[in-house]
This record gives structure tokens, C-alpha cells and sequence, in this order.
């Protein structure tokens, strides 16, 4: 009886069963347990500890974010791969590969994984690395913070993939609505994994949405005006004030959903007044800036990308910087195309129809800016500026049927069909994924060094491309054939297999293009010596980060940079380069141990909170306010670096 | 240094006013939720027979005057007057206190009468939207308590005073959403409106 109370709803009976579910868990396990081996046979422990877990150099805070959300990629795309195999085989007399129950699981997670875990990761990530070396900074504006919001985003990735070996998962798909997700109808321990682990990360990306703005708006260099400033750092403003005003609606909506789970109220449920459809207003109220959140950032890596490698200065910078800023605005005025069908009358479909029509307008202004940059410049055809070229591509077609979609009559045929799974896959892989690794590739030798092997990256950007036209031109014709999403079983009189058989071929491709992507990085680590950057500017690039030496010191700078052109560094190098700098102290923030145990602290909140094990859920909880006050009891959160060895970076 | 200690404050304070408005957000869709939902009493009392418009008034007033006096402990603070800075703190965390008592009296006698959070969607958006102020007051007197401590301890340095900033804006932050909470759910659910 005490046990009981202490344990919650973990019983025996939580663990998985099924082999599938058993294998993935146990693997995952055996992972960490080699990892954790070789790091003591090596002795790396307090390597890790002192120079990558407690570290608050924003550089390797990115790494961190980017190495999370490259496993988390490849888990996603492992969902990905069941949920077309048991697609292309569960037809007809057959029941297909997975259990129907496993089923919803695997594409609630996976839809859940890709935004929160693989499209925040990467896209935080590039941030880290690149803002404060493009404003010419030497750090954030709350290093601390910086961390902790690192860790509050892996401990909300721990707590997800714990769902795999202790308990389950939510099956009620990617974003929970209810009545479905109600206690009454998923009474088990998924849907707490999904709010809990989702309200932990949120938290995390909010508070760096404030980190960031305030770092763009109050560290940028000497010189450096706003309309001064690289299209990345632009398009970083735009979402991070995206960030600041959708999350804390996700924050309410998550609580809310568990304050009618584990209180008994009745915000959403089918009883009571309760009202579900107020749930999908907010959850996309969040939801469609969440969108732009995550492919703003990706604009300006193209931005930075296409410009670099046309040799050209950017066409149009004070439109696209304006096309951001509609965007921002826009971005909260469409949010009920994702449910024209619920009912809500001619004329508020009607309205937002058309809005969503308008904001398609500053996204093409940007297109074609960034083909009126490509026009008359010399083009080099790098692995970014392939990964540039297959977005434009994708991306119009993708964006066209997003706009064929805005019309509510159409959307009501279209509406959770396939052609709609095509239509945001499209957006999302050309625009977030190929954008974020077109980013890794650029930025790879600012951060390490050495530049990636260029070949490979050739060979993962086909399998990607390819792979992608196979794996989702056939969802297009499905779903106009009348193919839902979700589906998880059909006649075979529909005729659908083959088209299904394609698209499973489709992920396989991409699963290859993952694969080179990783052996690329190894090719790469190998031979690091070939492809050593020595100038600190691979690319003859334009923008700041590239007059520092690769890979970027601690402090990014040794002398803050002055600027007085936009394309700071373009006009330095055509001014026949910068002066001898004198070399003084620098005072950088220090290791933080504190943000780690918060993490910590934050997966034990979460866990008891989900198995209702309350003991544990205080104690994470009054422990992150103990860590607090610990850390607030010291004022002095610096060292120094003497110059002599400041100077030594350079000789 | 002391010009990047000052650039350092300044970011903290910016960043706490941004902070500010996430929190605004966050309130403001508690609003809306209460005000979509207001009329589901799913049979039950509406706000109207159950609200005691006089106990809300005695709430407003205390906390209208706890801005007051947290405004006072700020002059103080900028005069470099300890003493009377955590008086008037003192002073402010008492009223905080007053106001909470008398809101989780309110909510008492609510939950005696069985008019609980899981009666209807009407209650549950009624105790979520005046809970999370008061939780949100509650942080806020745990943090005035943790900063009397370190008055006393510490003193006056340069942190404590830029948290003692950014904590007066978030207890003026959450007086006005109060006044927010006094109109939308008190008076015009009071009235029927």
C-alpha cells in the first residue's frame, strides 16, 4: 500500500511488451550504457563535464543543441520509416507490420519529435553559434540562462524518449486534441509524456526567445545598426519575437489540458461546458507561429548562403528585412486555416482564407529576392548552395498548394488528407531541414576548423532530394485520390499500394541521405588535416563571423569589432583588411554546474508529475528553487583571460 | 568595467520587462479562455450568485496599496536607505499576504459550498485565471522574503538592487492584472454583464 503511493502509476506492468517497443527501448539503453563506458575507459568524464556540460560558450551550447537533434532526427525519421512500412503493407487481408496501438504512437511521436525536438534543436543551435560571433559579441546576454535553457530542452528529449521503455506514449496524435486526449478517452500515462515533456522544452525555448532578443537589441558591435545587420541576425529577431509572444500560449494550453487530467476540470472535455474546440484554437494560436518560428531562421541561412556563394551582395535587403517583419505580424492572423472544417461559419473562414493567402505574399518577395541575387552573380555550387537550390524549388511548389489549401471550399476536400501531409512535409523539409543543414554545412568550419567533405554532402543532398520526391509526390496524388492521414489500414480496391510502395521507398532514400550525412562527418573528423580552414574564411564570406580566426576562440573576439558597411566584412577585406589589434584582458562568464542539475532536477519533476509520484514531482520541483537561490547567493560569475594568452590565438 | 556592469543591468532589466510581456501573453489567454467559457455553469451557479463584490473591493484596495508601498521600498532603495527600504518591504509583504489570505478564504468557502473547479468549465477558467494570479503572488512573496534576507546579509550592492527592480515591476505587473481580473471576472460577472 505504501509502495503503491510512493511508485504512483509505475507498476510491473508499465514496461513495454511488445518486441518492437522492447528492442527500440533496450537499444537505446545499450547506447547509453557503451557511451558511458567509453567515456571511463577513456577517462573523458571531466573532459565532458568541464568543457562541454556545465560550459556557457554559446558555440558549444550549439553543438550540443545540434548533436541532441541529429539523434532525435534519426529516431523521428526510424518513426517515419514504421509508419510508411506498416502504410504500404496493411492492405487488404492484411494487418500490416505494427500493432494498431503501437501504430498511433509511432506518428504521435514522430510529428512530436520533428518540431520540438529535431526542428527547435537544429534551429537553436545555429543560433547559438552563429549570432553572437555575426553581432560581433563575445557572449549572450544571460550565458546562464543560455545553459539552462539547453538543459531544459534535453530533459524535456529524456523525458519523450523514456515514454519508449516505461509505459507508452501518446497515441493521440502530434498535437493532442482533445476530447481524445481527455482522461476519459487516452486514460493512460501517453498523453502526460507528451504534455510534460512539451511544457518542460517550452519553457526552455521561451526563455531563449528572450535571451536572444535582448542579445540582438543590446550587444550588436560598435557601427552596427539594425539595418546593418546580416539577414540572419534579422530573421533570428523576427522568430525569437514570434517566440516571445506563441509560447506562453502553449505554456496555458499544455497546463490547462493537464489541469483537466490530473484535477478533474473541464476546459476541454465533451461534459461539464467544456469546450474542445477552444483547445484548437489555442494549440494553433501557438501553432502556426510555431511554423514560422522554425523556418524564419532557415530564410536567413539561405539568405547568408545564396549571397556568399553568388558573390553578390544580398538583393533587396530592406524588403526582406520588411518581409519578415509582415511576416511576424501576419504569422497571428492565420491560425484557424488549420480547422476550416470545424464549423466556424462563411465569414470567419472567409477572413482567414484570405489572410493566409496575404502571407504567402512577403514569403514570395523573398524568393525572389533570392533569385534576383543568384541573377548575374558568380554562382559556386557548394553543398549549401545545392541544399539553397533544391529549397526554391521545393519550396514553391510546396508554398502553391499551401495557398490552393487557403481556399476554404478546397480546404474542406483536402482537409486531413494526405495532400495536406504532402503539403507541410514539403514545407517543412525544404525549408527547416535543408536550411538548417545547408547552415551546419556553412558554419561547420567557423565551429571546428575544417571544412566537410564536400563530396558526401553531394551524395546526402541527392539521396535527401531524391528521396524526398519519391517519398511525398505520391501523398500528393493519395490525398487527392482521397487518402486520410493517420491511416492505418486499407481496402485494396482503393488502389493505393503501389503509390504507398513508392513513398516507403521514398523514406529509404532518405534514411541513405542521413547516412552519408554522417558518414560525411566522420570522412570529415578523419581527414581534418586536408580540409584545414587556416584563414578563418573558407567561403570569402561577407559577413563578421568570417574575420575571426577558425575555429572561433572562446571570446569570439579578440578586439570587438567596429563596422560601417553592411557586409562588415566584405568592405573590411575591400579596404585591404584590418590593422594589428593590441591585445587586452577579456572577461568571459563562467561554467555553470547549476543549469546541469536543474535539467536534472527537471526530469524528475517531470517524471512524477506524469506517474503522479508526487514526492518525486516536489522535490524536482523545490530543488530547481534551492538551485536557484544557490546560484543567486554568489554575484561573481566570471574569469579572465590575460591577454598574453588572448594573443596567442593568433600566432 | 563599471560602464560593463551598467550594459550588463541594462540587459537584465530589458530582459526582464520582455519577460513582463510573455507573462501578459500567458494571461491574456487565460482571459480569453474565462471569457469563452464563462457562461458554461453546466447548470450550476454563475458568477453572478456567487461572487462577493465587497471581500473583492477590500482585495483590490490592499493590493492597490501593496504597489504603493513597494514603489516607497524603491525610492528607498535608490536613496540608499536600508532600513526604511525593508520597512516598506516589510510592509508590502505583509499586505501580499493579507490579499492572499483573503483570495484562498474566497476560494475556501467556494469549495464548502461545493462550488468546485470540477463542477463546471465556468469554475474551472474562474480558478485557473484567479489561481495563477495568486500563485503568481505567491512566487512574488517568496521572492520579496528572499530579498529582505539578503538586505539584511548582503545589503545594497549592485545585484541586489537590480533584482529588487526587476521584483517592483512584477508587483506592479501583477496589480494591474488584477484591476484586469477585478473588471472582467468580479464586476462584469458581478453585474451579469
Amino acid at each position: 500500500m505504501i509502495l503503491a503511493s510512493l511508485t504512483g502509476r509505475l507498476t510491473m506492468n508499465s514496461f513495454p511488451h511488445d518486441p518492437m517497443t522492447l528492442g527500440a527501448a533496450v537499444s537505446i539503453v545499450l547506447g547509453a550504457v557503451v557511451v558511458a563506458a567509453l567515456l571511463t575507459y577513456f577517462k573523458r568524464w571531466g573532459w565532458l563535464w568541464r568543457e562541454w556540460l556545465t560550459s556557457v560558450d554559446p558555440k558549444k551550447i550549439g553543438v550540443m543543441y545540434i548533436t541532441v537533434a541529429l539523434l532525435m532526427l534519426v529516431r523521428g525519421v526510424a518513426d517515419a520509416l514504421m509508419i510508411r512500412a506498416q502504410q504500404a503493407t496493411s492492405v487488404g487481408a492484411s494487418h500490416g507490420v505494427i500493432p494498431v496501438s503501437t501504430f498511433q504512437q509511432v506518428f504521435s511521436a514522430h510529428g512530436t519529435i520533428m518540431i520540438f525536438f529535431v526542428g527547435m534543436g537544429l534551429m537553436f543551435g545555429l543560433i547559438n553559434l552563429v549570432v553572437p560571433l555575426q553581432i560581433g559579441a563575445r557572449d549572450v546576454a544571460f550565458p546562464f540562462l543560455n545553459l539552462t535553457s539547453f538543459w531544459l530542452f534535453f530533459a524535456g528529449m529524456i523525458l519523450i524518449n523514456m515514454s519508449l521503455g516505461i509505459g507508452e506514449f501518446s497515441a493521440a496524435g502530434w498535437l493532442a486534441y482533445p476530447p481524445l486526449s481527455e482522461l476519459r478517452y487516452s486514460p493512460g500515462v501517453g498523453v502526460d509524456y507528451w504534455i510534460w515533456s512539451l511544457q518542460i522544452a517550452g519553457i526552455g525555448s521561451l526563455l531563449s526567445g528572450i535571451n536572444f532578443i535582448v542579445t540582438i537589441l543590446k550587444m550588436r558591435c560598435r557601427g552596427m545598426t539594425l539595418m546593418r545587420m546580416s539577414m540572419f541576425c534579422w530573421s533570428v529577431l523576427g522568430s525569437m519575437t514570434l517566440v516571445i509572444f506563441a509560447f506562453p500560449i502553449l505554456t496555458v494550453t499544455l497546463a490547462l489540458l493537464a489541469l483537466d487530467r490530473s484535477l478533474g476540470m473541464h476546459f476541454f472535455t465533451a461534459a461539464a461546458g467544456g469546450n474542445p474546440m477552444m483547445y484548437v484554437n489555442l494549440i494553433w494560436a501557438w501553432g502556426h507561429p510555431e511554423v514560422y518560428i522554425l523556418i524564419l531562421p532557415a530564410f536567413g541561412v539561405f539568405s547568408e548562403v545564396v549571397a556568399t556563394f553568388s558573390r553578390k551582395r544580398l538583393f533587396g535587403y530592406a524588403t526582406m528585412v520588411w518581409a519578415i517583419a509582415a511576416i511576424v505580424v501576419l504569422s497571428f492572423s492565420v491560425w484557424l486555416h488549420h480547422f476550416f472544417t470545424m464549423g466556424a461559419g462563411a465569414d470567419v473562414n472567409g477572413f482567414f482564407g484570405i489572410m493566409t493567402m496575404i502571407i504567402a505574399i512577403p514569403t514570395g518577395v523573398k524568393v525572389f529576392n533570392w533569385l534576383f541575387t543568384m541573377y548575374r552573380g558568380r554562382i559556386k555550387f557548394t553543398t549549401p548552395m545545392l541544399w539553397f537550390m533544391g529549397f526554391i524549388c521545393l519550396f514553391t511548389v510546396g508554398g502553391v498548394a499551401g495557398v490552393v489549401m487557403a481556399v476554404p471550399p478546397a480546404d474542406f476536400q483536402l482537409h486531413n488528407s494526405l495532400f495536406l501531409v504532402a503539403h507541410f512535409h514539403t514545407m517543412i523539409i525544404s525549408g527547416v531541414v535543408f536550411g538548417y543543414l545547408a547552415g551546419i554545412t556553412y558554419w561547420f568550419p567557423k565551429i571546428f576548423g575544417f571544412t566537410l567533405n564536400e563530396r558526401l554532402g553531394r551524395y546526402s543532398y541527392w539521396c535527401w532530394l531524391i528521396g524526398f520526391l519519391l517519398a511525398f509526390i505520391p501523398l500528393y496524388i493519395l490525398g487527392l485520390m482521397g487518402a486520410t492521414r493517420r491511416l492505418d489500414h486499407y481496402s485494396a480496391s482503393m488502389g493505393w499500394q503501389q503509390l504507398f510502395i513508392v513513398a516507403a521507398v521514398g523514406v529509404v532514400l532518405i534514411m541513405a541521405g542521413i547516412g552519408f550525412l554522417v558518414l560525411q562527418i566522420i570522412v570529415s573528423v578523419i581527414q581534418r588535416k586536408k580540409n584545414i580552414d587556416t584563414t578563418g574564411d573558407p567561403w570569402n564570406g561577407r559577413t563578421l563571423e568570417w574575420s575571426t580566426p577558425s575555429p572561433a576562440p572562446v571570446f569570439n573576439y579578440a578586439v570587438l569589432p567596429e563596422v560601417s558597411d553592411r557586409d562588415a566584412f566584405w568592405a573590411i577585406k575591400q579596404a585591404g583588411g584590418a590593422s594589428k589589434p593590441v591585445y587586452e584582458d577579456i572577461e568571459m562568464p563562467a561554467n555553470s554546474g547549476v543549469s546541469v542539475v536543474i535539467g536534472m532536477l527537471s526530469i524528475a519533476f517531470g517524471f512524477g508529475m506524469i506517474w503522479h509520484i508526487y514526492w518525486l514531482a516536489v522535490i524536482g520541483l523545490f530543488g530547481v528553487v534551492i538551485a536557484l537561490l544557490v546560484r543567486s547567493a554568489t554575484d561573481n560569475h566570471e574569469y579572465t583571460i590575460p591577454a598574453a594568452e588572448v594573443e596567442r590565438y593568433y600566432v | 568595467m563599471s560602464v560593463l556592469k551598467t550594459q550588463q543591468d541594462n540587459r537584465s532589466i530589458l530582459g526582464f520587462w520582455i519577460y513582463i510581456m510573455t507573462d501578459c501573453v500567458l494571461f491574456a489567454s487565460l482571459f480569453a479562455t474565462y471569457a469563452v467559457l464563462h457562461g458554461n455553469t453546466n447548470g450550476g451557479p454563475t458568477g453572478q450568485m456567487l461572487f462577493n463584490l465587497p471581500n473583492v473591493l477590500i482585495e483590490t484596495i490592499i493590493l492597490l496599496t501593496s504597489s504603493l508601498t513597494v514603489g516607497l521600498a524603491m525610492l528607498a532603495v535608490h536613496r540608499k536607505k536600508r532600513e526604511q527600504a525593508l520597512i516598506w518591504l516589510g510592509v508590502t509583504f505583509v499586505l501580499g499576504l493579507a490579499f492572499l489570505g483573503i483570495e484562498l478564504r474566497e476560494f475556501g468557502n467556494l469549495l464548502y459550498d461545493g462550488n468546485s473547479w470540477t463542477s463546471s468549465a465556468f469554475l474551472s477558467a474562474f480558478f485557473t485565471l484567479v489561481g495563477t494570479h495568486g500563485l503568481h503572488i505567491t512566487i512574488g512573496l517568496l521572492w520579496m522574503g528572499v530579498m529582505m534576507t539578503k538586505l539584511v546579509t548582503v545589503g545594497l550592492t549592485r545585484a541586489n538592487i537590480r533584482r529588487l527592480t526587476m521584483l517592483s515591476l512584477f508587483w506592479h505587473f501583477l496589480d494591474i492584472i488584477w484591476i484586469f481580473i477585478f473588471t472582467i471576472v468580479y464586476l462584469m460577472g458581478g453585474l451579469g454583464v
